[in-house]
């Protein structure tokens, strides 16, 4: 009876450590094939008329159909990489036949008409020959963006933080936000450029403003709704104004402080974007008019692939940069 | 060693004498006002433990706010010896029906609340570790509140309370929130930290049984507004039993002031 239980426990043992022995994923293979057969496709159907760079982007689907083999062979030997390809798999046989539509729709059939809809190597295109303008662009953007948000978020944490502090600067703020706050700052745009002595300034001032209001508000909120009993412990303790405000009010309201920076980041990008396709002759936005302006589309998708990458780049780093400071509050809320 | 030092600390740690002359408080609802206490005269002297029972809503916690400093009374003074309070103050210390952790801090970070507000946080930090020690805590250092049980929660507010040594210990039903085997050990856990430090306690109760098991002396209010019904001493020696028939005895009696003698 005694005996049997142990082979019994030995046998489950065994049957764990070979669940976790990493095995090769099937859907990898899949995703190889797909690469190659995008690749196939690419480059052996004749396109309607000469693109640059088709041959380039038909080796390219091939050679990552030749890595994800490799992935899969040795995937056994490389826990993570074996890990993130499972994980990524139905992606990955997903992209090679989303890009194949797109390739056999633009350039092999003409059913997306071509200036428009320019295929996967009009966009390559557009990245090789033109490089240097789009890092040009990425860098102004990222001028603005990083010096409006920083004097916008610094100013919203202050102003709510007094708003909600004292009732001598509520009494001025609050009718002022009520008034201000609901106008979109883009609205200001034409405003801001013709009273700003040039448009980098006007640039910053609108990606600040964009930032200050809604980090405002919900600084306002956080000081607003500190739980008054944290108050009468500290004070009791022996805290003194200065301790209340820095070690209670602050860290109390820095979770609403988060949701505002979070609004502030995407009211932030629009007015940014809206203000270089009208005036600040630099950046992204000022790209993608400048593409649309010459009918150059590659180009254009070219920016708006960049645009997509850079701004979910900057939200994941507020993400994780919230997920350090805000760490007590994992197992409080839900995330 | 350490535990030496704790108990060098004790000694050095007297409690407070209070005084509370002739306090009546009333809260301002608009346009009339609503009174709460009314002419208060209750000394406590050096080293009592003073139960607070009365019935619900009577104004038992308003007192303590007044004895804490966090309001000023209507009418009337209150001295900590002989000293009149005007605010809030380290030497009285309150710990509360919710523990009130800061959920940003850990458990240490917590209990190191006064000495970093007063200034004092490089010179006590092993009077920190200390005070966690105290309470059994000292593996939950770094965790923080919202890992913890009710019980142990309570204890870090414990913890957080007697790293500053106070002379007037502030009970504002601090177990009320409490299961009730999590609040038989701490009963007792309390007693052993009066005994051992000396403070003056002062707890708002409405359990009558554990008024009469911590308790040196026992004040009854009335309905709100809230006067002193009864004041009498629990003439029994530490540690108490439950069962013991003198303990039966002013529980009855203290039932009977409350108007609940009928049920028992």
């Amino acid at each position: 009876m005694h005996e049997h239980a142990i082979t019994g426990d030995r046998a489950s043992i065994l049957a764990g450590r070979s669940r976790h022995l990493p095995e090769r994923h099937p859907i990898v293979a899949w995703a190889a094939l797909a690469w190659a057969a995008a690749g196939a496709v690419t480059v052996s159907w004749p396109n309607i008329k000469d693109i640059a760079l088709t041959t380039h982007v038909g080796v390219g689907e091939g050679l990552v159909g030749v890595l994800l083999l490799l992935g899969f062979l040795l995937g056994p030997l490389l826990r993570g990489v074996n890990r993130w390809l499972g994980h990524n798999g139905p992606w990955f046989v997903a992209l090679p036949v989303l890009l194949s539509v797109w390739q056999v729709a633009s350039a092999k059939t003409g059913y997306w008409p071509m200036p428009f809809f320019p295929p996967p190597q009009g966009l390559l295109h557009a990245y090789v020959t033109d490089y240097p303008r789009l890092l040009e662009s990425v860098k102004a953007s990222l001028v603005l963006l990083g010096l409006g948000l920083a004097f916008g978020a610094t100013a919203g944490f202050l102003t709510g933080l007094a708003t909600g502090w004292t009732r001598r600067v509520s009494y001025w703020t609050s009718p002022l936000l009520r008034f201000v706050g609901p106008v979109p700052t883009t609205a200001l745009i034409p405003l801001v450029l013709f009273l700003f002595p040039s448009s980098f300034s006007a640039g910053i001032f609108l990606v600040a403003l964009a930032t200050w209001f809604p980090v405002t508000i919900l600084t306002w909120s956080g000081v607003a709704g500190v739980d008054k009993a944290y108050y009468d412990v500290a004070r009791t303790l022996g805290a003194d104004q200065r301790f209340l405000l820095l070690r209670v009010t602050v860290p109390a309201s820095l979770p609403h402080v988060f949701v505002g920076l979070f609004m502030g980041l995407g009211h932030a990008i629009a007015v940014l974007v809206v203000a270089e396709m009208i005036g600040v002759k630099a950046g992204l936005g000022y790209y993608i008019d400048w593409a649309r302006g010459w009918t150059a589309y590659g180009h254009l998708y070219a920016g708006l692939l960049v645009m997509a990458l850079l701004f979910s780049a900057l939200t994941t780093l507020l993400f994780r940069v919230r997920d350090r400071i805000l760490i007590w509050q994992k197992g409080v809320v839900q995330w | 060693m350490v535990a030496l030092a704790i108990g060098d600390a004790a000694q050095v740690t007297a409690g407070a004498a209070l005084d509370i002359e002739t306090v009546s408080h009333a809260f301002d609802l608009d346009e009339t006002t609503l009174p709460v206490l009314n002419r208060i005269d209750l000394s406590v002297r050096p080293g009592e433990f003073v139960a607070l029972l009365g019935p619900s809503g009577c104004g038992k916690s308003t007192l303590l706010r007044l004895v804490a400093g966090l309001e000023p009374p209507t009418r009337g003074t209150l001295r900590e010896d002989g000293r009149p309070v005007t605010g809030p103050d380290p030497s009285r210390i309150v710990v509360f029906q919710d523990p009130t952790l800061f959920p940003w801090r850990t458990v240490r970070d917590n209990v190191a609340l006064g000495p970093q507000a007063q200034g004092r946080l490089r010179s006590q930090a092993g009077r920190i570790d200390e005070a966690l020690a105290l309470v059994g805590l000292t593996q939950f250092a770094k965790a923080y509140p919202h890992q913890l049980s009710g019980g142990m929660a309570q204890r870090v507010a414990l913890a957080r309370a007697l790293v500053n040594d106070p002379s007037l210990l502030i009970l504002d039903e601090p177990l009320g929130k409490l299961d009730s085997l999590t609040r038989l050990t701490m009963q007792g856990e309390l007693v052993a930290l009066w005994q051992r430090k000396g403070f003056t306690a002062l707890l708002v109760t409405h359990d009558v049984e554990e008024a009469l098991f911590l308790a040196t002396r026992v004040v009854v209010f009335s309905d709100r507004p809230a006067t002193v019904k009864a004041d009498f001493p629990v003439d029994l020696p530490y540690p108490r039993h439950r069962g013991d028939p003198r303990l039966v005895e002013l529980r009855r009696e203290s039932l009977a002031l409350l108007g609940l003698d009928v049920s028992w």
